[in-house]
């Protein structure tokens, strides 16, 4: 079993906004070009040009629908990847220390040196974030890019998570939950963050947007002021533009 | 650090070096920082000073890396050994290749240019691919507007100087309210995503109206699953409610459109719908200063919208009173569309009553002085911030061209394009049909083109037609057919071809089109079409000539291949005579250069047809002695000179003294290597006081002509009204030299109202509703490209199969459960596949992903590739022809102005079928070029 720090320093994580993702999986497979040149071992593919091809992601796009009682249908899209949880279950499950979250800045990553390729792990991890790399053995998981956040070798403005620089739609965002004062910490408390699955007692850093009220403007009775009839025909129209007009600029004549 | 934590390295290298070029993972053009590990790709990025994505970077983006590697790549020029559509090829050399060409095209050239058909798909050099094709001579060239989206570019020129994408776009930073229409997800991918998260960030409103809640509309704030084929009824009906309320923007409709322009409205009239012209052939308003007629352009003129003007006993009256007339009748109220169009009456209020609060009541007024072409100064620019976009959703319909002009309509009646927080142009657009160049299709034996295929006719005169009205164009483009055909009709030219309607043809010759598969309606027809022998036992296609850089379905239809380079080891232009690339704020062009050399004997196709068009001394391709002009594509991107002081790229030109400068100058043997050195781009702002108002700015129209855009200022104003379309019906009611076949004068004088209208679309008026009641369509996924994502193993993991999704009343009337197939029919075909529930869903649409479905042996796909198995094509379903009328006649299936292929007029039937062991149809597998990819991946550049 492994211990898991009694607090961090910093809680880096990301807020995701629901309202904002399209669905798109730049982040799936930008995520999927750092990582497999980067941290540890590459994320294989396996039947890569065959049968239905399956390899290794740290990020998945999830797609729900929703059917509200009244009104119509919505489509979520819920990106998916680690949640650096304060109190995770995937590092106490551990037998071999591999998995660890650091004690600096709260990211949750996986030794490979040390990874048996158990899989208790992931068994644990409520959020199935985790997934086993079949060529390598080794448990992958989402490493918050740490070796890009801060790696001197990156522009300032370049350290941060591949998923949240490449984000078209700018649904990530990338920060330390611990100060209340830094972008995610406000996102959170503007709009409601939420934790996925607060009732597992998994304190997941990361927090989930949730997205606005959708169909809403369907009253006319509000609006139909702006709508209110100055013709019935094409004849009556050309008599109000008469009168419109004579407010413009040679109107007087 | 804690004891018992590992030491990581935080700071490791990244890369070797940073390449920058431009993506070609889709049309969108977006700037990648190219990470190279010992000499190799390494990984891709987005890059952050490039105007169109910065920084960001899609799925498809991303895994380029993936499909650089692709084991799907051609490796050498291959020459067919066994039958068409067998797969079965020889490598030969490059040499034996060209010769091969040379003798099937030299004679042709010498004969019968015509006889050679050239279309170029995908292709992101048409600037480049059509100089060559005018060269040879023949008309025969276009690329795949006419089966994407060329409703939606020629109602954008026709009416406004410009559409959307790469045209124009919102102002992303003011809009309030942004409303998409029936949008295909991977035409301008990443800056719509940015847009509408910028959009969202601020709590603007989002409203989608497509039958699919997916992707921008799963985020749209509204929904509006509209009918397929309806949205022009819904627009006009928007249009109706915003001018009973008197919510139009009067001041801008007089002086920037033609709605103040007068109209001849005597039927007895040869120039009855005709604009009242002067000597100079100005158009005329009433002006409100005098009440006397004036030119449209003429100095201080105040254009009146409601005087009308009798002469000779003819009245004329503005184009607004037309409007007046016809759109407040009751036949568009929201009541009497609200069921056609499966969206409630007051649905079509609410939205229209926002339209108009938005508009006027959340004006925006920037503190910016600019001056019109009229002389008039203003101290401010006054913003309507609604703002739309739309592509391939209303435009792949039989009616898209009206619909996407009654678009426009809707958008200028607002007052809302060219304006802060509207839609704005992108340099050099907006450009006016009439500075665009007319169509050209004379051929004459062993001479060029007279000029460019493609362009704007502006009436009878211009159609490329015989004196007996025989098209002179193989997909008979600019014909009475469709005379607006802007784009050529590349999905025609096969089926033509193969029927020698027109006429015959000698070699069929094709870039980056996957024609045997998904980028053709009726597959397998076309499939026989290209194997099928005439009666000396010779195909009736004679030659085939094909490039793509991977093992595509079209490959094994070909008798020769050019293998293509992938885009990393390439030369290209992204030109300002092209499709361009630029901001509303600012114009743009760029470069891809060879990140990394080709390890196989490919050449990039541009640099062959350099090389080809030498062989075969076409003008523009030599020098007087005869040699190569251009040894390769770069040297014809830094030497070629379209116009004086204008070439392929307008960044680092040399001026007097071989001073550095932009826009207009000589060419210069460092150009390429300066823009390398930016990045892969060229930007230049377009100063602030042209930033709006384009069309009519003297502001912005003088710097274009500085910038070379255009050579003298050439300001104009919206055709809301577009009076070569009233030429076109004047010919089929009878008037004038050029007469239409009489069995098109019904159609043209229905179809080519030059104001917008409605019609049902063609092929649902000849399909019997009640035995197919359901719409079907495609979209593209925002991770995958066409055909070209399915080699990708990264992509493929994301879209490797594709259901038929349905929605929950046809999913319950059916009684499907997950896992089950259907049988699905139209008129024309029948398909079996798996489908899946979807309640976001238009309540009677079905759909799928388009183009993930493959033919077996295609890509270096093995035979078990879920793609195979469980993906297909709906093109199976839908033919380049109309149902047959009985009247003998071939009718295409196709929007009768433009020509455009109407994908989305798909009607079917579908019943719950036993699981096949795959989806139906399935044809036989091909002969892979390359063999098969690896059965494992573990990739890693660096160690």
């Amino acid at each position: 079993m492994t211990q898991l720090p009694t607090s961090t320093d910093k809680k880096l994580g990301l807020v995701i906004d629901l309202d904002t993702c399209v669905g798109c999986h730049a982040c799936v497979v930008s995520c999927k070009g750092w990582n497999t040149e980067n941290y540890g071992a590459p994320l294989s593919d396996q039947n890569a040009y065959s049968g239905a091809a399956s390899g290794t992601f740290l990020n998945r796009v999830h797609s729900y629908e929703v059917q509200p009682p009244e009104g119509q249908a919505q489509l979520i899209h819920f990106p998916k990847s680690c949640l650096h949880c304060d109190d995770a279950p995937c590092v106490t499950v551990c037998p071999t220390g591999a998995s660890y979250k650091r004690q600096e800045d709260g990211i949750v990553l996986v030794n490979e040196s040390s990874c048996i390729g158990c899989g208790l792990c992931a068994w644990a991890c409520p959020y199935g974030a985790r997934e086993l790399d079949a060529a390598e053995g080794v448990m992958k998981k989402c490493t918050l890019c740490v070796d890009r956040i801060y790696n001197e070798n990156l522009p300032e403005e370049d350290r941060q998570p591949a998923c949240v620089r490449t984000c078209p739609a700018g649904a990530r965002h990338f920060g330390d939950f611990a100060d209340p004062d830094s972008n995610v910490s406000i996102l959170t408390a503007e709009r409601g963050g939420m934790d996925l699955m607060p009732e597992l007692g998994t304190s997941p850093v990361n927090k989930y947007l949730p997205p606005r009220p959708k169909d809403t403007s369907t009253d006319i009775d509000i609006l139909a002021p702006y709508l209110t009839p100055v013709a019935e025909d094409g004849q009556g129209f050309i008599g109000w533009l008469d009168k419109a007009l004579s407010a413009f600029p040679g109107g007087s004549k | 650090m804690p004891k018992d934590q590992p030491d990581l390295d935080l700071s490791p290298q990244v890369s070797d070096e940073v390449r920058k070029t431009t993506c070609y993972m889709c049309a969108c053009r977006c700037g990648i920082n190219v990470h190279m590990k010992d000499g190799k790709v390494a990984y891709i990025e987005g890059n952050k000073d490039h105007p169109v994505n910065q920084g960001v970077l899609c799925a498809k983006g991303s895994a380029g890396i993936m499909q650089h590697n692709a084991p799907s790549r051609l490796r050498a020029p291959l020459k067919r050994v066994g039958p068409r559509g067998s797969g079965e090829f020889e490598e030969i050399s490059w040499d034996e290749a060209l010769d091969i060409a040379a003798g099937w095209l030299e004679p042709i050239r010498n004969d019968d240019p015509k006889k050679l058909a050239f279309f170029t798909g995908r292709d992101q050099s048409q600037s480049f691919t059509s100089l060559w094709a005018q060269g040879f001579g023949t008309p025969n060239y276009a690329a795949h507007g006419g089966f994407c989206s060329v409703n939606m570019a020629a109602a954008g020129i026709y009416t406004m100087g410009g559409a959307f994408w790469e045209f124009g776009q919102p102002d992303w930073d003011n809009t309030k309210m942004f409303m998409l229409f029936g949008v295909a997800e991977d035409h301008d991918s990443n800056p719509i995503k940015m847009g509408i998260g910028k959009i969202k960030a601020r709590g603007a409103k989002v409203i989608g109206v497509n039958p699919i809640r997916t992707g921008y509309n799963a985020v749209a704030d509204d929904w509006v699953g509209i009918t397929p084929g309806t949205d022009g009824l819904f627009i006009l009906a928007l249009v109706h409610c915003l001018m009973k309320a008197g919510r139009v923007d009067l001041d801008y409709l007089a002086r920037y459109t033609n709605a103040s322009v007068l109209v001849n409205e005597d039927p007895k009239s040869e120039q009855f719908g005709l604009f009242l012209r002067d000597d100079d052939g100005n158009s005329l308003v009433i002006d409100r200063r005098t009440g006397k007629l004036a030119p449209w352009n003429g100095k201080g003129v105040e254009p009146d919208l409601t005087g009308t003007y009798r002469h000779k006993g003819i009245t004329h009256r503005p184009v607004f009173h037309q409007m007046a007339d016809r759109y407040l009748k009751p036949e568009y109220a929201p009541e009497a569309v609200a069921d056609r169009c499966g969206i409630p009456a007051a649905r079509i209020r609410a939205i229209a009553a926002d339209l108009a609060r938005v508009a006027f009541d959340e004006a925006i007024e920037l503190d910016r002085k600019w001056t019109d072409f009229r002389g008039v100064k203003h101290d401010k620019m006054i913003g309507r911030p609604v703002s739309m976009h739309a592509m391939r959703g209303i435009s792949a319909h039989s009616n898209g061209f009206q619909t996407c002009r009654a678009l426009h309509v809707l958008q200028i009646i607002l007052g809302t394009v060219e304006v802060p927080g509207g839609m704005r142009f992108k340099p050099p657009y907006p450009k006016p049909p009439h500075a665009h160049p007319k169509p050209h299709g004379l051929a004459i034996p062993g001479g060029p083109l007279g000029g460019p295929h493609l362009g704007f006719t502006h009436g009878p005169e211009d159609l490329l037609i015989e004196e007996d009205n025989t098209p002179q164009r193989i997909d008979k483009a600019f014909s009475w057919d469709n005379p607006m055909s802007s784009h050529g009709l590349m999905h025609m030219v096969i089926s033509n071809a193969y029927a020698g309607s027109p006429y015959k043809i000698d070699t069929l010759f094709m870039y980056m089109a996957n024609m045997s598969w998904n980028s053709s309606m009726n597959t397998t027809g076309v499939m026989e079409m290209l194997t099928e022998h005439d009666e000396d036992g010779n195909y009736t296609i004679p030659h085939i000539i094909y490039s793509d850089a991977y093992s595509s379905e079209m490959v094994a239809y070909a008798d020769l291949i050019f293998p293509d380079t992938t885009y990393l080891e390439r030369h290209d232009c992204i030109s300002l005579l092209d499709r361009p690339i630029c901001e509303a704020d600012a114009v743009a062009d760029a470069i891809r250069w060879p990140v990394v050399e080709p390890d196989r004997d490919v050449r990039g196709f541009q640099t062959v047809l350099c090389q080809l068009g030498a062989k075969l001394k076409l003008p523009g391709f030599v020098n007087e002695d005869g040699s190569a002009k251009y040894e390769d594509y770069a040297d014809y991107i830094t030497n070629h000179m379209r116009r004086p002081g204008v070439g392929p790229l307008a960044g680092w030109r040399l001026g007097e003294n071989a001073t550095l400068q932009h826009g207009r100058g000589e060419p210069n043997e460092g150009q390429l290597q300066s823009y390398i050195n930016n990045g892969g781009f060229w930007l230049e702002h377009v100063p602030e006081e042209a930033a709006y108002y384009k069309p009519w700015s003297m502001e912005y129209q003088e710097w274009a002509v500085k910038m070379g855009f255009y050579d003298s200022v050439q300001p104009y104003i919206f055709q809301l009204y577009v009076e070569p379309m009233r030429k076109f019906q004047l010919a089929a009611e009878g008037y004038g030299k050029r007469q239409p076949p009489d069995h098109l004068r019904e159609q043209i004088n229905r179809t080519m109202n030059p104001l917008p209208i409605w019609y049902e679309p063609i092929e649902e008026t000849m399909v019997d509703h009640d035995e197919y009641p359901i719409h079907a369509l495609t979209q593209r996924p925002m991770a995958m490209y066409h055909s070209w994502g399915t080699q990708n193993a990264w992509l493929r993991q994301i879209h490797g199969r594709n259901p038929l999704y349905v929605p929950t009343k046809l999913w319950e009337q059916h009684g499907f459960t997950e896992g089950d197939w259907a049988r699905v029919s139209s008129v024309h075909g029948t398909i079996t596949v798996p489908v899946a529930h979807q309640a976001s869903l238009n309540q009677n649409t079905v759909w799928t992903w388009n183009a993930i479905g493959k033919r077996k042996g295609a890509w270096a796909l093995a035979e078990d590739a879920s793609e195979t198995n469980e993906g297909f094509l709906l093109n199976h379903l839908i033919h380049e022809l109309l149902p047959p009328k009985g009247d003998g006649l071939r009718w295409a299936n196709s929007d009768p102005i433009t020509g455009q292929a109407a994908w989305f007029d798909l009607r079917v039937k579908m019943e719950k079928v036993a699981a096949p062991d795959r989806s139906q149809p399935a044809h036989p597998p091909i002969k892979s070029p390359v063999g098969k990819g690896p059965e494992n991946l573990e990739w890693k550049v660096g160690k």
